[in-house]
C-alpha cells in the first residue's frame, strides 16, 4: 500500500513471554494518522498482548515502540493517554459504584471546580449524542444500573471525549460484542467519521464481515505473529479464515481405529444449555470424548459447570448418571488448594475410598499420590512437597491426576490446558485416550483446534447456545470458526 | 523460601508455649516461688474451658474469611442454665442436663447456620445478632438468678489428681481427639479445603454446605457442654458466665498459630494460648494492679502477641 499519509504508531520487533508462553514473538506493526486497521486472529492469538502493549498496561520484553515517530521513555498507561492513545477493552473499565458522569471525570482530572459534575455530564452526554443518537443514557445514571450494551456504550464514547489531551488513536477491542446490529451500525459509521478527520483507528472484531467492510488495512495474527498484512479489499471472509486458521494437519491425528459408533454405549451425559430453545442438546455416552469448541466464555464452562452440579442434585433438563469429577482451567480459583502438599491436593477428590475405617489413610494416599506422580510424571523430588513448588504445567498434572485418579466416570475439562506445554499435552491427549478406551467419559471444553481434533465428537458454541454438531469426520478447522462467528459479514 | 516460610508458620504455637512459660515465671519471680504449683493447678483448671470453646471456633475460623461464631458467650450462658435446670440440683440428673447443654448448643449452632445459609447474612452479623435473641431468652429463663449445680457434679468439675485437675486431662484427650479429626477425618480435611479455596473445594466434589453446617452446629454443640462444666465449676449458672469467653476464644486460635485466612489450624498452640491468657491475668494479680490497669494491659498483650506471631505471615 503506497500510504503518503504521517506514521502514527510503530511497534518493531515486539516480543512477551508470560513465563514459559511465548505470547508475542517479534510482532512488527505500523500504523498511519487517520487509518483504520482491522485486527484479527484465535483466542491467544497475541491480538490483545499487543494491544495492552501500546496502551502501556503491559510491557514488551524485547522489542520497539514508536509514537509519531519518537520512542516514549517509562511508557505506561498515563504516557500513552497523554500521547492520545486511548482504549476500550473487552473487560469493561468503568467504574460501576459511580455515575456515568463521574466515571468521566476519572478520565479527565482536567475536570475541576464546583461545576464538574455538570460539565463531565455535558462532555458525555454531547459524545454519546453524536455516536449513538437516541441512546438513552443520562449523566446521572449510575453504571451498575445500565445493561451491558449501555456500558459499552458509555466506555466507547468516553473514549473519544476530549478535554486537555488529544485523541489520535482509539483502540477499538471487540466493541461492538455487547451491542445489537442498530448501535453497532451506529458505532461503525462513527468510526469512519473519525477516521476521516484524521484520527487512528484500531479494530478488533471476531465478526470478519465488520472488519472487511469498515477497515483500511487487516492484519492477521496468529500464534503471536503477524501471517498477513494486506489492505482490506485484498481479504474476503474465508480469505481472512483461511489465513486465520491452522491448515496443516498434524501426522498424529490420523490414527485411525479409534472409529466408534455413537450411542452403542449406555448414555452418560444429556444436557442442554438454559437459553436454548429447540434443537441442540449435547449427548455424551460412556467412553466417548466429547469437545465443547467455539470462542472463549460463549457458555461453554457454564454448560460444564451446571452439569456438574447436576450430577449431585436432579436439575430439568440435565441427565448425568454417574458420578462426575471437572478439572479446573483456572487453576489457582479453581483448583488448587495452595496450602497443601502435592499429594493431599490430589487425594481431596477421593477422599472415601482413601479411607480405613473412620480416618484417612495416610499410606493410602501417599499410594495414590506416587502412582500418579510416576503415570502422568508429575516432576517434584517429594510428592509430600507443597503444591505450589510445581511448575504451572505440573500442577495442572495434578488437577488431571485428582480426577482421573478418583471414582468419577465422567470427567469434565474446562480448558484445562492454559499455560501447558506441548509435551506435556501431548502425554496427557494420550492418557485421556487411554482412560476413554477404558470406559471412561470425557467432555472437553478447549480453544484450541488441535485438541478438537482429539475428539469423538464437537459441539460449537456461540452466545450461550449450541450451535453445531459436528461429528469426527466433518470436523474442520474452518467449519469450527464459520460457525463460532456470528453470520453477520 | 519455602523453608523460611514454613518455619514461621510454625513458630507461633511454640511461642504461645513459651509465653505461658515467661509469664508464669514472671509471676512466682514475683512472689519469691511461693504459690507456683497452685497457680499452675488454677491456670490448667480455667484453661480449659478457654480450649473447649477455642477448639470450636478454631474449626469456625478455619473455614476461611468471614467465618466466625461470636454467639458463643450467650450461647455458654444459656447452656448453662439449661443445664442445671434440668439437673435441678440432684445427682441423678446429671447425664440429662449434660445432653440438654449439647443440645442447647447443637441448636443454637444450627441456627446460626441457618441464618447464614438461608438469609445469606454475613457470620459475623448472623452470629452477634443470633446472640442478642439467646441471651433473651437465657434472662427470661433463668430470671436473672444464679442456679446452682448438683453436688456430685460441682464436685467432678474440681476433682485433682496430683495437683492436676481431671478436666485438664480430660481436655488433653479430646484435644488429640480433634486433632485427629481434623487431619484424618473427611469432615476435617474438608474444613481445610473450604478454608483455602471455597470455590475448588465444591469443584472437587466436597459438600461445602453440609460442612460448614456441621462446623457452625459442632462449635456449638462445644459453647454448650462449656456453660455446663462452667457452672459445675462455679457452683452457678448465671446469664454473664461466658461473657469473657467471645475475645478468649477468638485470641487462643489467633495465638495458637491458626490462620485467620482460614485454611491453616492449629490445635496444640490452642493449649498453649489459652494457658497464656490465664497465666497472664494471675501475673497481673499477684502484681496487684487495679482491674483497669489489668484489662488494659491484657488488651495490649494480646494486640503485641497476635502482631508478633501472626502479623506478616501472609499477605491477604
Amino acid at each position: 500500500m503506497t500510504d503518503t499519509r504521517p506514521e502514527l504508531v510503530r511497534l518493531s520487533g515486539v516480543e512477551k513471554y508470560f513465563g514459559a508462553v511465548r505470547a508475542l514473538g517479534g510482532v512488527d506493526l505500523a500504523l498511519a494518522q487517520g487509518e483504520c486497521l482491522g485486527l484479527v486472529g484465535h483466542n491467544g492469538a497475541g491480538k490483545s498482548t499487543l494491544m495492552h502493549i501500546l496502551a502501556g498496561t503491559a510491557t514488551a520484553d524485547r522489542g520497539q515502540l514508536a509514537i509519531a515517530g519518537a520512542v516514549p521513555a517509562n511508557y505506561a498507561p498515563g504516557t500513552a493517554k497523554q500521547l492520545g492513545v486511548r482504549c476500550v477493552f473487552q473487560e469493561l473499565s468503568l467504574c460501576p459504584n459511580l455515575t456515568v458522569a463521574e466515571n468521566t471525570r476519572v478520565f479527565h482530572p482536567s475536570l475541576t471546580g464546583f461545576t464538574w459534575r455538570r460539565r463531565a455530564g455535558r462532555l458525555i452526554l454531547d459524545k454519546l449524542d453524536a455516536i449513538f443518537p437516541g441512546h438513552g443514557i443520562a449523566p446521572s445514571d449510575l453504571v451498575q444500573d445500565l445493561p451491558i450494551g449501555r456500558r459499552q456504550m458509555v466506555e466507547v464514547a468516553r473514549a473519544f471525549t476530549v478535554t486537555d489531551e488529544p485523541v489520535r488513536l482509539v483502540i477499538l477491542d471487540e466493541p461492538t460484542s455487547s451491542l445489537d446490529a442498530h448501535t453497532a451500525g451506529q458505532l461503525l459509521g462513527f468510526v469512519r467519521r473519525a477516521v476521516g478527520d484524521g484520527i487512528s483507528c484500531i479494530f478488533i472484531s471476531h465478526l470478519l464481515g465488520e472488519v472487511i467492510a469498515n477497515c483500511d488495512r487487516i492484519v492477521v495474527m496468529r500464534d503471536g505473529t503477524t501471517v498477513a498484512d494486506a489492505p482490506a479489499a485484498a481479504f474476503d471472509r474465508d480469505r481472512l479464515v483461511a489465513a486465520m486458521g491452522d491448515v496443516e494437519v498434524h501426522a498424529r491425528d490420523v490414527e485411525a481405529g479409534h472409529e466408534r459408533r455413537r450411542g452403542q454405549s449406555p448414555l452418560r451425559v444429556r444436557a442442554r444449555p438454559a437459553r436454548q430453545n429447540g434443537a441442540g442438546e449435547l449427548v455424551a455416552h460412556e467412553g466417548e470424548i466429547i469437545g465443547l469448541a467455539g470462542l472463549a466464555g460463549h457458555g461453554q464452562t457454564s454448560l460444564l459447570l451446571s452439569i456438574f452440579a447436576a450430577a449431585t442434585r436432579a436439575t430439568t433438563g440435565m441427565e448425568v448418571t454417574a458420578s462426575v469429577a471437572l478439572v479446573a482451567g483456572d487453576r489457582q480459583a479453581d483448583g488448587i488448594f495452595p496450602l497443601w502438599s502435592i499429594a493431599e491436593n490430589i487425594g481431596v477428590r477421593s477422599l472415601h475410598s482413601l479411607r480405613s475405617g473412620l480416618l484417612i489413610s495416610a499410606r493410602r494416599e501417599y499410594e495414590l499420590a506416587m502412582h500418579w506422580r510416576d503415570k502422568i510424571r508429575i516432576r517434584t523430588p517429594d510428592i509430600d512437597n507443597n503444591i505450589l513448588s510445581l511448575s504451572g504445567g505440573n500442577q495442572q498434572k495434578a488437577l488431571f491426576a485428582r480426577a482421573l485418579g478418583s471414582d468419577a466416570r465422567i470427567v469434565l475439562m474446562d480448558d484445562p490446558m492454559r499455560g501447558v506445554d506441548v509435551g506435556t499435552k501431548l502425554e496427557v491427549y494420550e492418557l485421556i485416550r487411554a482412560e476413554a478406551d477404558a470406559g471412561r467419559t470425557f467432555l472437553w471444553y478447549t480453544t484450541e483446534f488441535d485438541e478438537l481434533k482429539q475428539c469423538d465428537h464437537v459441539y460449537v458454541f456461540r452466545n450461550d447456545l449450541i450451535v453445531a454438531d459436528l461429528t469426527r469426520d466433518e470436523l474442520t478447522e474452518q467449519k469450527v470458526i464459520q460457525s463460532s462467528f456470528a453470520e453477520a459479514g | 523460601m519455602k523453608g523460611t516460610l514454613a518455619g514461621v508458620l510454625a513458630r507461633p504455637w511454640i511461642w504461645s508455649f513459651i509465653g505461658a512459660l515467661a509469664v508464669w515465671l514472671a509471676a512466682i519471680t514475683f512472689t519469691g516461688g511461693t504459690g507456683a504449683g497452685g497457680m499452675l493447678t488454677a491456670a490448667l483448671s480455667l484453661a480449659v474451658f478457654t480450649v473447649v470453646v477455642g477448639v470450636g471456633q478454631m474449626f469456625v475460623i478455619t473455614l476461611g474469611p468471614g467465618n466466625v461464631d461470636l454467639s458463643l458467650p450467650a450461647n455458654i450462658g444459656l447452656a448453662s442454665a439449661v443445664a442445671m435446670t434440668v439437673m435441678a440440683g440432684d445427682d441423678q440428673r446429671i447425664a440429662f442436663g449434660l445432653l440438654a447443654a449439647l443440645a442447647c448448643g447443637a441448636a443454637i449452632g444450627t441456627a446460626n447456620y441457618l441464618l447464614i445459609w438461608a438469609l445469606r447474612i454475613p457470620p459475623i452479623i448472623a452470629t452477634l445478632s443470633a446472640s442478642f435473641v439467646i441471651q433473651s431468652i437465657d434472662i427470661s429463663y433463668g430470671r436473672g438468678l444464679q442456679i446452682k449445680p448438683p453436688p456430685g457434679f460441682a464436685d467432678f468439675t474440681n476433682i485433682q489428681l496430683f495437683g492436676i485437675p481431671l478436666l485438664a486431662v480430660l481436655t488433653v484427650l479430646f484435644m488429640i481427639g480433634a486433632h485427629v479429626m481434623l487431619q484424618r477425618t473427611i469432615f476435617g480435611r474438608s474444613v481445610l479445603a473450604i478454608g483455602q479455596n471455597m470455590r475448588a473445594a465444591r469443584l472437587a466434589g466436597i459438600a461445602v454446605n453440609r460442612v460448614r453446617f456441621a462446623t457452625y452446629v459442632l462449635c456449638g454443640t462445644l459453647g454448650g457442654i462449656n456453660g455446663a462444666l462452667l457452672a459445675g465449676y462455679f457452683r452457678g449458672a448465671n446469664v454473664d458466665i461466658g461473657n469473657e469467653y467471645l475475645l478468649a476464644s477468638i485470641a487462643v486460635v489467633v495465638i495458637g498459630g491458626t490462620s485467620v485466612a482460614g485454611g491453616k489450624a492449629n490445635i496444640p498452640g490452642l493449649f498453649g494460648a489459652a494457658l497464656f491468657l490465664v497465666l497472664l491475668l494471675t501475673m497481673l494479680n499477684t502484681f496487684g494492679v487495679s482491674a483497669g490497669v489489668r484489662l488494659l494491659l491484657t488488651g495490649l498483650i494480646i494486640v503485641a502477641v497476635i502482631t508478633a506471631a501472626g502479623g506478616t505471615k501472609r499477605e491477604r
